[in-house]
């Protein structure tokens, strides 16, 4: 057997379908790829293709009908790799306090201690939401909250992170400034990270890899290393790039070149 | 501070002026009745004997206060109201979780729960009195009949209507059902949980006094009762008014809790 001491996830051929009373819906058929650690992979595809299933299952929310998810080698079930998953919209919880939204993770993994709170303050202080700690969600801007959504995902450790277009609720102006500041936090932290969005620009702007699947039911197309000569690499600076215009052309021709 | 622009204070004036109009309106309905029964009843428009007045009420309850037993009949009311009513609001909310955590239990359930929830209770009292006996324990049955089948229904359909969405970051944080329950549903629902004690305080009393027509020896619901039965129409009519400042009262405290938690909520 080969072995990729670098590849933290593994999928090999996944089946997936939904099943209701007037018959089932094959979302994802013989689906195969894998991720290397500290990759910044963005799958894009037609809406409604299975992406976010496709999330699901690798956080093992819902268990593949066919085909293995291997992650660190192991099996999902046996590995105790930390997956952590944002979802599109921040879900922080009115009826707790900013900090307390941070905590609600450590609270549920009976991980909290005078160490992970400590960890916490830290964390809100970084991402500049400490005068915040106090405040009830509503009180905060769109992009506030998705930075405390990401806080409250980042304070586990995940070994991998999950995004699903989790800057999609937010408006445009906010959604780019969001996306750049997230962008940067997770290539900092060397985080491992899988983002799923219908967006084309955000992916590239983004992204190590692009994924492109087929519509439903959904397999890999493509896959697209992208590769900006910037001194710079940051989000804002990909999207001036003359290399971003291309890899938007060519990723737009084979998206649509499925339908 | 700065200043009010004339607009603003034109508004602001409108504003004050309309809070005026319904507050006095409000008193004046009230005293205009008052005033309108003392007087029929005195010039002889009315029967005194049969519809009582105002002065007479008043009289009345004097003249039972001086024995205190009046106190005696509404604490025993009051006393049957409370319990029945945190029975009610303890049952439903174990109920709900309980349907709430097995999906099967509530779709077996439902149909019985509709056929419970719309049977008129007051049908369910004699028999309440055959099989537990004309006491306490009968009346604050009675009381948490006509509001727990309602009670539950809509504590569940609150807990199921919670955003799926929030308890999916529960289980994505590798969280369990009890975490679903106990981090998003419960803290959800607690405004639902307090709408239902809004309406459960009035349902309590009404299944209290139904309770108690047919089987106390002591409570405002006897009182009416007896007094019907002797034609004392000052005794009834005077604990009809005393239910309606207990009902009043009792609503005006879990007002007072809805407050105390909103204010908790926002700070």
């Amino acid at each position: 057997m080969e072995k990729h001491t670098d590849r933290i996830l593994e999928l090999k051929s996944i089946y997936y379908s939904y099943h209701n009373a007037d018959g089932e819906t094959p979302a994802i058929t013989d689906l195969s790829f894998s991720v290397n650690e500290s990759e910044f992979i963005a799958i894009v595809g037609p809406s409604g293709c299975g992406k976010s299933t496709l999330l699901s299952l690798i956080s093992g929310l819902i268990t593949p009908e066919k085909g293995l998810i291997k992650i660190n080698g192991r099996s999902l079930r046996e590995s105790a790799a930390n997956i952590g998953y944002m979802l599109q919209h921040d879900q922080l919880f009115e009826w707790r306090t900013i900090y307390h939204n941070v905590l609600l993770g450590l609270e549920i993994q009976h991980t909290l201690s005078a160490r992970t709170r400590e960890k916490a303050h830290e964390l809100l202080d970084t991402y500049g939401l400490k005068q915040f700690e106090n405040s009830r969600p509503s009180e905060l801007s769109g992009g506030m909250r998705q930075r405390a959504a990401l806080v409250r995902t980042l304070i586990l450790e995940p070994d991998i992170l999950l995004l699903d277009e989790p800057f999609s609720a937010l408006d445009y102006q906010t959604r780019l400034r969001v996306g750049d500041d997230i962008g940067q936090i997770l290539k900092k932290e060397k985080k491992t990270a899988i983002l799923v969005t219908h967006d084309l620009s955000e992916a590239i702007s983004l992204a190590d890899r692009i994924i492109i699947l087929t519509s439903r039911p959904a397999t890999v197309h493509q896959t697209v290393p992208l590769i900006f000569n910037l001194e710079d690499d940051t989000p804002l600076n990909r999207r001036n790039a003359q290399e971003f215009k291309n890899y938007f052309s060519l990723i737009w021709k084979e998206l649509n070149s499925d339908a | 501070m700065h200043e009010l622009s004339a607009a603003q204070q034109k508004y602001l004036h409108m504003q004050k002026r309309h809070r005026r109009v319904v507050c006095v309106s409000r008193i004046l309905i009230l005293f205009g009745f008052l005033f309108v029964w003392e007087f029929t009843a005195n010039t002889g428009i009315i029967d005194s004997f049969i519809f009582s007045c105002p002065s007479q009420i008043v009289l009345c309850f004097r003249e039972l206060m001086v024995d205190g037993i009046i106190f005696h009949h509404i604490g025993i009311t009051l006393y049957e109201t409370i319990v029945s009513f945190l029975l009610v609001i303890l049952i439903s909310i174990l109920m709900a979780v309980l349907l709430w955590t097995f999906r099967y239990l509530s779709e077996i359930l439902d149909p019985y729960m509709v056929v419970l929830n719309s049977l008129p209770k007051s049908a369910l009292a004699p028999l309440l009195i055959v099989w537990l006996g004309a006491n306490r324990t009968t009346i604050i049955v009675a009381g948490m009949s006509v509001a727990i089948f309602g009670s539950i229904l809509s504590l569940y359909t609150s807990f199921i209507s919670v955003d799926p969405e929030k308890i999916k970051l529960i289980y994505t944080l590798h969280g369990t059902k009890f975490h679903a329950l106990t981090k998003v549903v419960l803290p959800a629902s607690l405004p639902a949980i307090i709408n239902i004690m809004k309406v459960n305080i009035g349902l309590c009393l009404v299944g209290v006094i139904i309770g108690e027509f047919l089987a106390a020896r002591s409570g405002l619901g006897y009182l009416i009762i007896y007094s019907s039965q002797v034609f004392k129409m000052d005794h009834l009519l005077m604990s009809i008014c005393l239910l309606c400042l207990m009902a009043m009262l009792l609503y005006a405290l879990i007002n007072a809790l809805e407050k105390w938690y909103l204010a908790c909520q926002h700070r």
